[in-house]
């Protein structure tokens, strides 16, 4: 430093006071790195502002209407009052029935993937296939549900052709997720036990699985979200405008039954039905919008808690 | 001396790379058998063949035969019973994550003994031989993973002989160790001596030459030369390389 | 011991069977998909429909009585509409987002973004065609002074809203993927942070935000429920953003439950699900292949 500062032509660099004081590159830096840092906040603040604008307008709007009872009641009068009952609880059937086929083929897929396969061209195909699975929209699966489960295999619109649906539609996330929780399982821990004359499967059983199952737990819980908030794939294959059930009676639905939903109710209520009162179709919307959130805000916090008991 | 393993003629190529380039060596049974060379000269790819975990590295290629006790390793049907007859020790220390019990537990369970009173004593058993019993012993059911890192390779020693092994691979131990542990892990090995056959892969000379009965010198993927430690430390060696290496003049 | 070693080997033969079936499922479910619904538009496809005219005309008139025309080019007018304006929204604002969470934000702010942004990705789609038909309708109505707000600047918003997300998460890997010393060696060299951003950032993250852009553009054509609910039902060219359009998915979520089963009508449906397959289908495969290549590199 002090051989540049002699050697500067410039006198004023060799005052020590000056020395280091701004120069009009170090201001224009300085300058610049806020306008950038202002430029993507608000970029970003324009990103999620929405979204509480939105949340609080949807609870202000639904308030009058929102109780217990709105939940636990069944629509009347053509829709046109009272509750969401027959959909809360076919959007619960819904969602339960999908995951119980999705997450246990989800899981193995994944463990196949990330424990069991080379590197061939084969498994680069089934990556290939999951990941198109996971692109396919929504309404392409209520046709393929339409299709394979209520025509094909004869299951009629029913809860149990609604579910499979979903079920295809979830498991490519459930695969990805899956994959990732086991990929954080160092490659250290399997070799340890291949070492020791455990087999693979001891080794997933005994090693793999108990140490990501946090991982596994969360992506399948942001798929109960997922879920249940899809209408377009359960519009053909299950879901009805209208069925009113035995209040209370959580056993209502058959297997066979077609069921309410609420995703299918708010868009029913929002779309097909004239004189709707403002405040129904908002409180359901808060109701799903709120189970969703519940939901995903469950997974972030068990997330945030299993990662900080991380066993090594 | 009776040959517990034969190796001849093995080659093995990870892809265009020809980590061993043929090599012929015999183990007696009982010994301590030193492997030094510097590294990238084939010592892990060689312990890898031995216990066949070689197969899980995509792209490697085994030629020639390995028979233990006269039974090619290639031909055994059941290859977790294979690896049940080795014990293997890398470098790194790796505790599984369970307590301390499960970790030298994990073997034995997995072949299938589930009597409580027989895993207690042969937990007992492996941590006193792998010397870490004292300081553990009031623990077992803590983290295996959240011990220090010497404790953590003598668990991996512990969990090693779990399986009663006929053979004990240690794969330059003592890198992720400290002296005194080290010192320590050397007098377990010397008394394991008369129960196990040990091939110790080192690139500290002056450790093969305190332990072994012989040392194999394996440069560059070839066999330097293989002899008892009185001829391989002396003056004269069979190959000048042999005497250079273990002298320090270069590696 | 033996009948024990074989007993193990066998169970652990059978648990793998079941883990690879599970594996291999993934692409008989994809075949699985096509199959189906191939399978129910097959017949009109290759027995009646004009391919030329599905693909090139305009008119949409699956139910008129005298003369049904089954064209859906005002369709891909509408998915494309909708689509090409909510990227023009999503893509500057989820890039923008993705490098404030990844160059300027302290670890407590990035990973509070980051659940903002997750909660964000969560809202159903019918909640987002719900807002779109209540809240933005109202407000598109007022601002512009129009006759109806169910149009492509109320499908676009709600889209890009809905499409941020993904830009955001996975632009944000890619630029985490660029090695620090990259950003080290430019700052050493006297950069500002702007031109460490676009000189060093943007073209090493490039491919990744790529993959990033082309997965939200799958998504907005793939969406269903909120442009069902937001861009209005005129089948149309849209002249500018303040026209109604129908699209692709909108077409066949609003018509199907009405055409009846096995009739042309419902089979075109099926066709146009194909055509979405394909198009999806073609997005995901160049965004996975531009992701290998960075992989690759």
């Amino acid at each position: 430093m002090s051989t540049s500062a002699t050697t500067s032509p410039n006198p004023v660099t060799l005052d020590p006071q000056t020395r280091f004081r701004e120069t009009a590159l170090v201001r224009r830096k300085k300058f610049t790195e806020k306008l950038a840092r202002l430029t993507f906040l608000t970029m970003t603040l324009l990103m999620i502002f929405p979204l509480l604008l939105i949340v609080s307008y949807l609870i202000y709007k639904a308030a009058p209407i929102l109780s217990i009872n709105f939940i636990l009641d069944n629509p009347v009068r053509g829709m046109r009052a009272g509750g969401i009952w027959p959909a809360f609880l076919g959007t619960l059937y819904l969602v339960g029935i999908s995951l119980l086929v999705s997450a246990p083929i989800g899981v193995l897929a994944a463990v196949y993937l990330n424990e069991y396969a080379r590197e061939n061209w084969f498994t680069r195909i089934i990556n290939l296939a999951v990941v198109n699975l996971a692109g396919v929209p929504s309404i392409v699966h209520a046709l393929f549900g339409l299709g394979a489960f209520v025509l094909f295999a004869g299951m009629g619109r029913s809860i149990l052709a609604a579910s499979l649906t979903l079920a295809i539609m979830t498991l490519p996330v459930i695969i990805a997720s899956t994959k990732e929780a086991l990929g954080a399982v160092p490659t250290a821990f399997r070799e340890a036990c291949w070492n020791v004359g455990a087999t693979r499967w001891q080794t997933i059983r005994r090693i793999v699985l108990p140490n990501s199952i946090s991982g596994i737990l969360t992506g399948i819980i942001l798929q109960v979200s997922r879920a249940a908030g899809e209408t377009a794939p359960i519009m053909f294959t299950g879901a009805v405008f209208f069925k009113a059930i035995e209040k209370g009676d959580i056993f209502a639905y058959g297997l066979f039954d077609q069921s309410m939903a609420l995703s299918m109710h708010l868009f029913t209520i929002s779309t097909q039905v004239p004189n709707v009162p403002e405040a129904l179709p908002y409180g359901t919307a808060v109701v799903l919008l709120g189970t969703v959130l519940l939901v995903n805000a469950l997974a972030i916090v068990l997330r945030v808690y299993l990662r900080s008991r991380k066993k090594w | 001396m009776a040959k517990k393993i034969e190796i001849s003629n093995l080659r093995v190529r990870y892809g265009q790379k020809e980590a061993l380039k043929g090599v012929s060596f015999d183990v007696h049974k009982n010994e301590i058998l030193g492997v030094v060379g510097p590294a990238q000269s084939g010592k892990t790819t060689l312990l890898k063949v031995i216990n066949r975990t070689i197969e899980f590295i995509p792209g490697a290629r085994v030629e020639g035969t390995v028979t233990i006790d006269g039974d090619n390793i290639q031909s055994i049907k059941n290859v977790n019973e294979l690896r049940r007859k080795i014990g293997m020790v890398f470098p790194l220390p790796v505790g599984l994550p369970l307590s301390i019990y499960d970790n030298v537990a994990f073997a034995p369970r997995a072949a299938g003994l589930r009597d409580k009173s027989k895993l207690d004593e042969l937990v007992e058993r492996c941590l006193i031989q792998s010397a870490l019993w004292d300081e553990v012993k009031d623990r077992l059911d803590s983290l295996g993973t959240k011990l220090s890192g010497g404790q953590q390779q003598r668990l991996t020693i512990a969990r090693a002989l779990s399986h009663q092994p006929e053979i004990l691979c240690l794969d330059e131990f003592s890198i992720a160790v400290d002296p005194v542990t080290t010192m320590r892990i050397e007098d377990v090995l010397k008394e394991l001596r008369s129960e196990v056959t040990i091939i110790l892969v080192t690139n500290l000379v002056q450790q093969a030459r305190r332990l072994c009965n012989r040392t194999a010198f394996i440069l560059n993927g070839d066999l330097i030369e293989i002899d008892s430690n009185e001829v391989m430390f002396s003056d004269n060696p069979a190959q000048k390389m042999t005497y250079d290496y273990v002298h320090g003049n270069f590696g | 011991m033996i009948n024990r070693s074989r007993l193990e080997s066998v169970t652990e033969r059978i648990i793998e069977g079941i883990i690879r079936f599970c594996g291999f499922s993934a692409i008989l479910f994809v075949f699985g998909i096509f199959f189906f619904v191939f399978r129910e538009g097959s017949g009109f496809l290759f027995s009646g429909l004009d391919i030329g005219q599905f693909l090139t005309s305009p008119e949409w008139f699956p139910t008129s009585v005298s003369n049904k025309r089954y064209g859906v080019l005002a369709l891909l007018a509408g998915t494309a509409s909708v689509t090409a304006l909510s990227m023009a929204i999503a893509v500057p604002f989820g890039l923008g987002a993705a490098i404030f969470v990844s160059e300027f934000c302290g670890p407590k702010l990035k990973e509070t973004f980051k659940i903002v942004i997750e909660l964000l990705a969560a809202i159903p789609s019918v909640v987002w065609g719900f807002i779109g038909l209540t809240v933005m309708n109202g407000v598109i109505i007022d601002l512009f002074d129009a006759p109806i707000g169910l149009t492509v600047l109320n499908g676009g918003i709600i889209l890009a809203l809905m499409s941020v997300p993904i830009i955001v998460s996975i632009g944000e890997d890619a630029l985490k993927a660029v090695p620090d010393s990259y950003r080290e060696a430019a700052e050493a060299l006297g950069a500002t942070r702007w031109q460490v951003i676009y000189r060093v950032l943007l073209p090493a993250g490039k491919n990744g935000l790529l993959a990033a852009v082309l997965l939200g553009i799958g998504r907005a054509v793939g969406e269903t429920m909120a442009v069902l609910m937001a861009t209005g039902h005129s089948v149309q060219f849209p002249s500018n953003i303040l026209d109604s359009v129908r699209t692709l998915t909108a077409t066949i979520a609003a018509e199907l439950g009405e055409a009846p089963v096995g009739s042309d009508h419902y089979q075109v449906l099926f066709i146009i699900g194909i055509l979405l397959f394909t198009i999806t289908f073609i997005v995901n495969l160049a965004s996975d292949l531009v992701v290998k290549g960075i992989r690759n590199k």
